[in-house]
């Protein structure tokens, strides 16, 4: 496949026609919540891009990002479209290795300096660059290597986003996001544990036909992290009517009550789980009865326990009541007991008027 | 620190430290109150000082017409923000799950709308209290600054937490922990401020009932 063909003619030779590629168009124009008027755009930058070069390295990771890519939608016209776009090095997926592998990355470099599309999954360790590294080259120093010729980086998945499970307490390995060691380039952070396929293609999508995409707080782009799951769950109605599942198999859990109880982080969590959902559409973790993990914010392996409601207090408060109680008795006793012996001395530091004092008074 | 671990703290040793304070506060105000003592009372009772004392419970819990009459704005507004104010505390799911995870008992929730809605109406009826009193040349004059402050920690629980239900402006984590912050900030204050009325009240009801059912008169 040559590189200076464009994404139409690729996918024409594929035999995708152009009523199917329209489609597409028109799915992912749903997909990012755009207008309809949106669709032509979208297939005319499609059509006239050049498949830009993409270099994905994966560093303290799980591959679960890959997996997700990779599996769930084996056959769409969305793999097709990734195929589309050159992926020029991915440890996982490329079949080069050793020398071969580090040469196809270099030289994806130098030939498309300053355009290719760095994506990274997983995070960097930094206390001791030994942790993880990749043909001798310590995860640091690669990121730093080659985000500096890419035109833009997108960060697959939590660990790459946020720190993710790496970073969690105590983060023996200093691991720290993408974010926190290059701050000289636009990132975009498609969080999630793994983060849902069609948002990582949609992503990229989005970057091809219309560049930076538009970004949250967090750098996550709007089309996909816009709405809370809270308030797309199906489950929505039973939370406003206060019909809750107390344990996971009682008689709320069975009817599809809201999973708030059980530690759901719905309302505190911004995916697309509850629109796009998993595996070609068939369900997410809530339709399937457990509560969301909020796997796409960031700590949230350190959040305060999945099975524990957000709101409820953590710590102990039988003894924190003991200790007040204890502490309060103690120093009202003592405030008692001084308000007493003020009081007897007032009563006799008293001086009885007699009606002399008040004769001496009128006097002049 | 980032949202996660302010939640975090907020939520376990911020709101421990909070109800150190607030039960030992509570537990030292009473204590003080009770060990002042009364010297006997040296006239023969005339009726009973503990069924007068329980009826002046009672009665003063209730509307009463010459009060309302005396100051129809201070009583029906007075009772729709307290009214609202425990609605809103004690019937909405997720504070049941607090008060389940303190005391171990728990009961059911109002719609999610029905509480909503209660919030409004109760910040509405704080701020007429509010405009109230500083309408009022009277009650202005009256009025220090531990009474405004007093509003201020009552009204700021409902506000942030309307805005945490909403998701206005910050970041969900943050949200909760503002609220979740203003509350304990009320716990710390309460002892020490005339916001103690909640538990002294029925005592000082019960007190004047007694002095008067000894009396054998009605309060």
């Amino acid at each position: 496949m040559a590189r200076d063909k464009t994404l139409g003619e690729v996918l024409r030779e594929r035999g995708i026609s152009r009523r199917g590629f329209l489609k597409f168009c028109a799915a992912t124009a749903s997909l990012m919540a755009l207008p309809p008027s949106t669709v032509p755009a979208i297939a005319a930058a499609l059509e006239k891009a050049r498949r830009p070069s993409v270099i994905w390295l994966s560093f303290q990771e799980c591959t679960g990002c890959t997996e997700s890519l990779t599996r769930a939608h084996s056959t769409t016209i969305e793999q097709l479209i990734f195929d589309t776009i050159s992926l020029d090095y991915h440890h996982t997926l490329q079949a080069a290795s050793g020398t071969g592998a580090e040469d196809a990355r270099e030289s994806a470099m130098q030939e498309n300096w300053g355009e290719y599309l760095l994506v990274v999954d997983g995070s960097i360790p930094t206390a001791n660059p030994g942790y993880s590294t990749i043909a001798g080259i310590s995860n640091v120093d690669m990121l730093r290597e080659t985000a500096a010729g890419a035109a833009a980086i997108v960060s697959v998945g939590s660990c790459a986003a946020f720190g993710g499970i790496p970073q969690a307490k105590p983060n023996p390995t200093g691991a720290v996001s993408v974010s926190e060691l290059i701050t000289d380039k636009p990132i975009i952070n498609v969080p999630g544990c793994p983060p849902i396929p069609v948002v990582i293609t949609g992503v990229l999508t989005q970057f091809l036909a219309f560049g930076l995409p538009e970004l949250d707080h967090l750098s996550r782009p709007m089309a996909f992290y816009g709405t809370s799951i809270h308030d797309r769950c199906y489950r929505r109605p039973f939370y406003d009517r206060g019909q809750f599942a107390e344990t996971f198999d009682d008689e709320g859990a069975k009817k599809g009550w809201c999973l708030y109880k059980l530690g759901c982080k719905g309302p505190t969590t911004y995916n697309a789980c509850a629109t796009t959902k998993w595996n070609e559409g068939t369900s997410f973790p809530i339709e399937s009865g457990h509560p969301c993990l909020g796997c796409s914010e960031p700590d949230f392996w350190d959040a305060g326990g999945f099975y524990q409601a957000l709101s409820i207090p953590t710590g102990d408060l039988p003894r924190a009541a003991a200790y007040g109680v204890g502490g309060g008795l103690l120093a009202g006793a003592a405030m008692g007991a001084l308000n007493r012996v003020r009081k007897n001395r007032a009563v006799q530091a008293h001086e009885k008027v007699t009606i002399d004092d008040l004769e001496k008074e009128r006097k002049p | 620190m980032t949202e996660i671990e302010f939640l975090l703290w907020v939520r376990g040793p911020a709101f421990e430290g909070a109800t150190v304070i607030f039960v030992l506060g509570v537990a030292f105000r009473l204590l003080e109150i009770l060990m002042l003592g009364r010297k006997a009372n040296l006239a023969e009772a005339r009726g009973s000082a503990m069924l007068g004392g329980l009826r002046t419970i009672a009665t003063r819990s209730f509307p009463d017409a010459t009060t309302h009459k005396r100051s129809a704005f201070t009583h029906t507004v007075g009772y729709i923000f307290h009214i609202g104010f425990f609605v809103t505390l004690l019937l909405f799911a997720p504070h049941i799950l607090v008060v389940e995870k303190a005391f171990g008992v728990s009961w059911p929730a109002l719609p999610t709308p029905v509480v909503d809605a209660t919030a409004v109406v109760t910040m509405i009826a704080l701020i007429a209290v509010l405009w109230h009193r500083l309408k009022d040349p009277v009650l202005r004059f009256l009025s220090n600054f531990q009474d405004y402050f007093a509003w201020f920690l009552t009204i700021l629980p409902v506000f942030t937490g309307y805005i945490a239900f909403h998701r206005v402006g910050m970041s969900p984590p943050t949200l909760i922990a503002i609220h979740i912050l203003s509350i304990e900030l009320l716990m710390v204050v309460f002892p020490f401020t005339k916001l103690m009325h909640a538990f002294t009240l029925f005592m000082a009801r019960w007190y004047n009932g007694a002095i008067a059912g000894y009396k054998g008169v009605n309060s």
